[in-house]
């Protein structure tokens, strides 16, 4: 809605590839994304890409060189906690600033939002989601779980059909983002060739490096106001170099549990000492000691599996 | 006032204008959907002053952001009810209101016989008045 308010005058559409950014405002938030997401190199150059084509296409618009409105559906592959719904998130406030969906919001469901229990449950289940998801993106997690070959009388494949149909039928109205691992989604598009025909971009999320997780742990205790003593920083480098090593290993949100079992280890070292007056920096600072009573540390020569 | 000139039903809001569009019903939904109405959409065939309570087609809507949504039902609801009646209500509820604040016809039959109206000399030479619908003399479902 914003984006039509700021429009200078009805009787002058933008020209140029400046005015349009400038009148959608879409670059904040693709700097946004620059910044507060780290790595993700090839992921943000597709945005990027979608975005100019997005701008173009209005530019052509405005000249009256109609072409069809391009389909946005996409799918994001990746391992988890590669950041697919957080991308997601900013994808649906991108097609928002450019206008191609009108509302902008992001309804996030999976396999059991959409199939129902019994004959007749899914049909309904599944256009209602849809309609809370008009005007927005749907983003459908694991959609893989949609389609189960080994059982001919699922449900699933209802959903699916309806799905598509919507796809097709309504690309005006909603932009469907499908998203899990790499290989089952490839299995899932070879299994269900409707689906694939329908999503032009494909997106595969890399795992973070190292380096690129601790960054992530930055940022994340900058925004829950922690901090790390120098030490601890150290120690939690060594900690994620042997996370990344465990089975489970969920990228980002393996990084944000395990701080948040660090904040526990510091909450009750605190509450130990029960006379002493807690300064701002004693509340604030994560020690080595927080990082390190990780079981991961103690089994580390026995590297049994850690949760 | 049941219908007015050429038997069109004039009940809720917008009945003396001609038949919304989609467009035009897009923005009502609109508006209800800002206020947080909860949209629902019910149909009948007995279009009499008094019958309040229509059947709902499907629940009603609540938490969507968009009308789009709601214009898919609407037209689900014409292509199941061509010749019904079909309206849209939003209901608010909120503490104190707790009712429909709009009420519109969105479909109506292709034809529409009007309503007669019944006398009865009762007690007293006094007059009672029946109003029904000329469609109403047929059963459900084959009235339009």
């Amino acid at each position: 809605m914003t984006a039509q308010l700021v429009q200078p005058a009805k009787s002058e559409p933008p020209r140029t590839v400046a005015e349009v950014l400038a009148q959608s405002q879409v670059e904040a938030v693709m700097d946004e994304l620059d910044r507060d997401l780290v790595g993700l190199a090839p992921v943000k150059a597709r945005i990027r890409d979608i975005a100019a084509l997005l701008v173009i296409d209005k530019l052509r618009g405005n000249l009256g060189l109609a072409a069809q409105s391009p389909s946005l559906h996409m799918n994001f592959t990746g391992n988890p906690g590669t950041g697919k719904t957080t991308v997601a998130m900013r994808m649906a406030e991108i097609l928002h600033r450019l206008g191609y969906v009108r509302k902008g919001h992001l309804v996030a469901v999976t396999r059991d939002d959409l199939v129902g229990q019994y004959i007749g449950h899914t049909a309904p289940k599944t256009k209602e989601v849809l309609k809370k998801a008009m005007g927005g993106v749907l983003f459908i997690d694991e959609a893989y779980y949609l389609y189960r070959p080994e059982n001919e009388r699922d449900y699933g494949q209802e959903a699916i059909e309806i799905l598509l149909q919507v796809m097709e039928n309504q690309r005006d109205d909603l932009v469907v983002i499908v998203a899990g691992y790499k290989d089952r989604m490839d299995t899932f598009f070879k299994s269900n060739p409707g689906m694939s025909s329908r999503i032009a971009h494909h997106l595969d999320f890399p795992d973070y490096s190292e380096d690129e997780l601790l960054r992530i742990a930055d940022k994340m205790l900058g925004s829950m106001n922690y901090r790390f003593s120098d030490d601890a920083e150290a120690a939690f480098a060594e900690y994620v170099a042997l996370r990344v090593q465990q089975p489970n290993f969920s990228n980002a949100r393996s990084v944000r549990n395990a701080l948040d079992r660090a904040r526990l280890r510091q909450a009750s070292r605190l509450f130990a000492e029960r006379e002493r007056a807690l300064s701002r920096d004693d509340l604030t600072t994560l020690t080595a000691a927080d990082i390190r009573a990780s079981r991961l540390f103690q089994n580390r020569e026995a590297l049994a599996p850690c949760r | 006032m049941m219908s007015h000139h050429g038997s069109r039903l004039t009940q809720g809001q917008f009945s003396y204008l001609p038949d919304l569009t989609d467009e035009q019903i897009t923005k009502q939904i609109e508006y209800a959907l800002k206020n947080n109405w909860a949209v629902g959409i019910e149909y009948t065939d007995d279009p009499h002053p008094r019958n309040t309570y229509w059947e709902m087609y499907g629940n009603p809507m609540f938490d969507l952001k968009d009308p789009a949504g709601i214009l898919l039902e609407i037209n689900a609801c014409r292509k199941t009810f061509p010749n019904h009646y079909i309206r849209v209500t939003a209901f608010d509820s909120t503490r104190g209101w707790e009712t429909p604040r709009m009420s519109y016809i969105v479909n109506r039959p292709a034809r529409e016989p009007g309503f007669g109206l019944a006398r009865q000399e009762a007690d007293g030479r006094q007059i009672r008045y029946r109003i029904s619908s000329y469609a109403t003399d047929k059963p459900e479902g084959e009235r339009y």
